[in-house]
């Protein structure tokens, strides 16, 4: 019983993890058709950023609960500047070329931005821990929780259900839907597609920077946390269905649950089940678990 | 506003003669200087693996060679570069492919024609050098690897390697633990899923079934490296009656795991012991456990002896970067020391002319020399490989000195530690560490 319980807290702690880092890339894919291996630096970037402001902030001997905000609040204004200067400055100048091209540009953004972060903040390590600390935890017969991995949950389940609000129930939100569906007949139909893909880019690298910053108090902030992160989100989006917020969410439960019973039950095999359910998914479901349906154009 | 310009010009020109008439006359008069002894010092500058090893790797050589080439290193090494002549070093970063360090090695001995290569981090750099080192026939020393396959599959000429390998970093773990801990039943590992982890856990399984064939191994944790987030691998150990949890990880997995699980209690359930985790006590401060069972990889850091080199190395090291040194600088430190002692060796048999690769290379083998971390004898793999004692320790952080502290120390001797020279880590191991002298 102990183990079934430690199974369900840990997978959904790990699944908050992965909808964090995932949400942003999906977002972006969806609306953009660009599969964005920047959005690791966007991780990156942010974990660095709230190492700073935490060093700032508890530096000074202030509260704890306004640490987290000032980390979450200074990670995703760099989101924000780094947003609008990728796609500003570079993004739209390959609008409409291959995907692959695109992907290529995103990749060798990912690897400047790698060597920006080493220019900033040079090869040290920093940590962030503050938050986790002071968070405290719970005890549930053995098991003790880590009350910072119970607000993450919370969080991404928030975060899950604003998007979920925001696509279906604003106007911004039907609007993305539409791109999302069809592209060309969103801007046949006069919606300014380019400005929504302006506004979608900085809000998919302000979430991946608020993934980092929410895991900094957890980890090393240290050099290619961006490389382990895309590899997973790649890994959930895909499951999931490629541009779908609650595909990602399922996704992230899937892969949570997964890779925690296994870590408890067989844990051999840690490392293959992530890749295993996906490669089940994608056998039964090619395009996902909640792939869009193609509409079909004469 | 011309006439300033021309007094500018002219007194610019009348320093430049006079300068220059200066030099002549100093070049007419001085002897000739030796020629410089080129070295391509390669250690990880970017990457995960930059901050916890290669830095400081780099850092200790920097300052060493700066010691060195001003004579102002402490005796035996207070002759000037290598030999008399001065150090000139080429910096090289390892991240990247196994290829591409490859390559960069290729390029060091080829193009630049450096006289030595010292270096290298990573097992697979390493393993992938070996072979065209002796192809080249560069002299190279490694000095942080940490496979014992090196020099344990064939007898190598051109690569050495002063510090131990990883074989002493398990022995030494299970001997300390049971040190402190003799009726031990149950045990965990939690190591990182590739070569150095699955390494290190192996011969600390070996050597416990040997030491305490009572104590079983109960979890057997292998994330993959660089994983981050350990949740459901911190409610495995804490759902387990384990009595010690063993780990190889470092840096940023290290210093993850022991936030992450520090948060939830597992270190008052079972103490750590952590055979890098020296290079992390400086960052994680009071955030280590107290009672954390502190490894350096060998007899390094704050486990390293009280002798006047460590002194100095300190001293130095601190002055310049303002931290302690960790082991990679140490182990660097006694890497560049013990090519200096081969080289001298060399030289001297000429009179003090420059050795060829070939004479400091037979000039090496089997030295005996000391370093800020004790005593290394190359006494494995032909002379070609060294040996140390090692030693581990209990973390402690002191709230009224506020600076951290590791108590406890228990030397082990590099004969209690490492496998003789006619035995592989494995072999030593699996048969009952024999000749083992603690």
């Amino acid at each position: 019983m102990l183990t079934a319980f430690a199974i369900f807290s840990d997978g959904l702690v790990y699944a908050a993890y992965l909808f964090l880092v995932a949400v942003g890339l999906t977002l972006i894919f969806g609306v953009m058709k660009i599969l964005n291996v920047t959005h690791g630096s966007f991780y990156a970037f942010g974990a660095y950023g709230a190492a700073t402001a935490a060093g700032v902030w508890y530096d000074r001997g202030l509260n704890d609960a306004g640490g987290l905000l000032f980390m979450v609040a200074f990670a995703m204004l760099i989101g924000l500047v780094i947003g609008i200067v990728l796609e500003r400055g570079i993004l739209r100048f390959v609008y409409g070329r291959d995907e692959v091209v695109v992907v290529l540009v995103t990749y060798a953004v990912f690897l400047i931005l790698e060597d920006v972060l080493v220019l900033v903040w040079g090869a040290r390590s920093f940590t962030a821990y503050q938050p986790m600390i002071a968070a405290g935890s719970i005890d549930i017969g053995d098991l003790t929780l880590s009350n910072y991995d119970i607000g993450l949950v919370v969080l991404a389940g928030a975060l899950a259900a604003f998007c979920y609000w925001a696509l279906k129930y604003t106007r911004y939100g039907r609007l993305l839907t539409v791109v999302i569906f069809d592209r060309e007949t969103a801007a046949a139909f006069g919606i300014n597609v380019r400005v929504l893909y302006t506004v979608t880019f900085i809000i998919g690298a302000m979430l991946g920077a608020l993934g980092g910053a929410m895991m900094a108090p957890k980890i090393s902030v240290t050099l290619g946390i961006g490389v382990e992160v895309i590899v997973l989100a790649f890994a959930v989006v895909a499951i999931g269905g490629m541009g779908s917020i609650e595909g990602a969410l399922i996704g992230a439960l899937i892969v949570g649950i997964a890779r925690a019973a296994s870590v408890h039950l067989v844990p051999q095999l840690e490392l293959f089940v992530i890749y295993a359910v996906m490669a089940l998914v994608l056998g039964f479901r090619p395009y996902g678990l909640f792939s869009q349906v193609q509409p079909r154009k004469i | 506003m011309k006439r300033f310009h021309g007094t500018f010009v002219f007194a610019l020109a009348a320093g430049l003669t006079f300068g220059s008439v200066a030099v002549a006359a100093a070049q007419q008069t001085a002897a000739p200087a030796a020629p410089p002894v080129k070295l391509g010092i390669v250690s990880f500058l970017s990457g995960p693996a930059a901050s916890p090893f290669g830095v400081p790797g780099r850092n200790g050589a920097e300052i060493v060679i700066e010691a060195l080439n001003s004579g102002k290193a402490p005796a035996p090494y207070d002759k000037v570069g290598l030999a008399g002549s001065k150090i000139e070093i080429k910096w090289v970063d390892e991240a990247g492919s196994t290829a591409q360090v490859v390559t960069e090695f290729r390029n060091l001995v080829q193009r630049d024609q450096v006289d030595a290569v010292v270096g290298y981090i990573s097992s697979g750099s390493c393993l992938a050098v070996t072979p065209v080192a002796e192809e080249l026939k560069a002299l190279t020393v490694y000095f942080d690897c940490g496979t014992p396959r090196i020099f344990e599959e064939k007898p190598r000429k051109y690569v050495f390697r002063p510090s131990s390998h990883a074989t002493k970093d398990s022995t030494g773990a299970a001997r300390y633990l049971l040190a402190k801990k003799k009726d031990i039943t149950l045990f965990s590992g939690i190591n990182q899923n590739y070569a150095w982890g699955q390494d290190s856990w192996k011969d600390f399984v070996g050597a416990m079934g040997v030491l305490a064939p009572k104590a079983k191994v109960d979890k057997e944790l292998m994330p993959k490296l660089f994983q981050g987030e350990y949740g459901a691998e911190i409610s495995t150990l804490l759902t387990s009656k384990s009595q010690a949890l063993h780990s190889s990880f470092w840096d940023g997995d290290l210093e993850s795991f022991i936030i992450q699980s520090g948060a939830r209690g597992l270190q008052k359930r079972m103490p750590f012991i952590g055979t890098t985790a020296e290079s992390s006590i400086g960052r994680l401060r009071d955030k280590m456990p107290d009672g954390t069972i502190i490894g350096a990889r060998g007899p390094h850091g704050p486990l390293a002896p009280d002798n006047a080199l460590n002194k100095w190395f300190r001293s130095i090291y601190m002055d310049r970067y303002g931290t302690a040194p960790t082991y990679p600088s140490y182990q660097m430190a006694l890497s560049i020391l013990g090519l200096k002692v081969a080289w001298e060796k060399a030289a001297a048999k000429k009179g003090g002319a420059k050795p060829t690769t070939d004479e400091v290379v037979a000039a090496f083998e089997g030295i005996e020399y000391d370093s800020p971390s004790g005593n290394v004898k190359m006494a494995l793999g032909g002379g070609h490989q060294g040996i140390q004692a090692t030693a581990y320790g209990t973390y402690r952080f002191n709230k009224q000195k506020n600076e951290p502290e590791v108590i406890d120390v228990i030397r082990f001797n590099a004969e209690c530690v490492n496998p003789p020279s006619d035995k592989t880590s494995e072999e030593w191991i699996k048969a009952g560490m024999p000749g083992a002298k603690c």
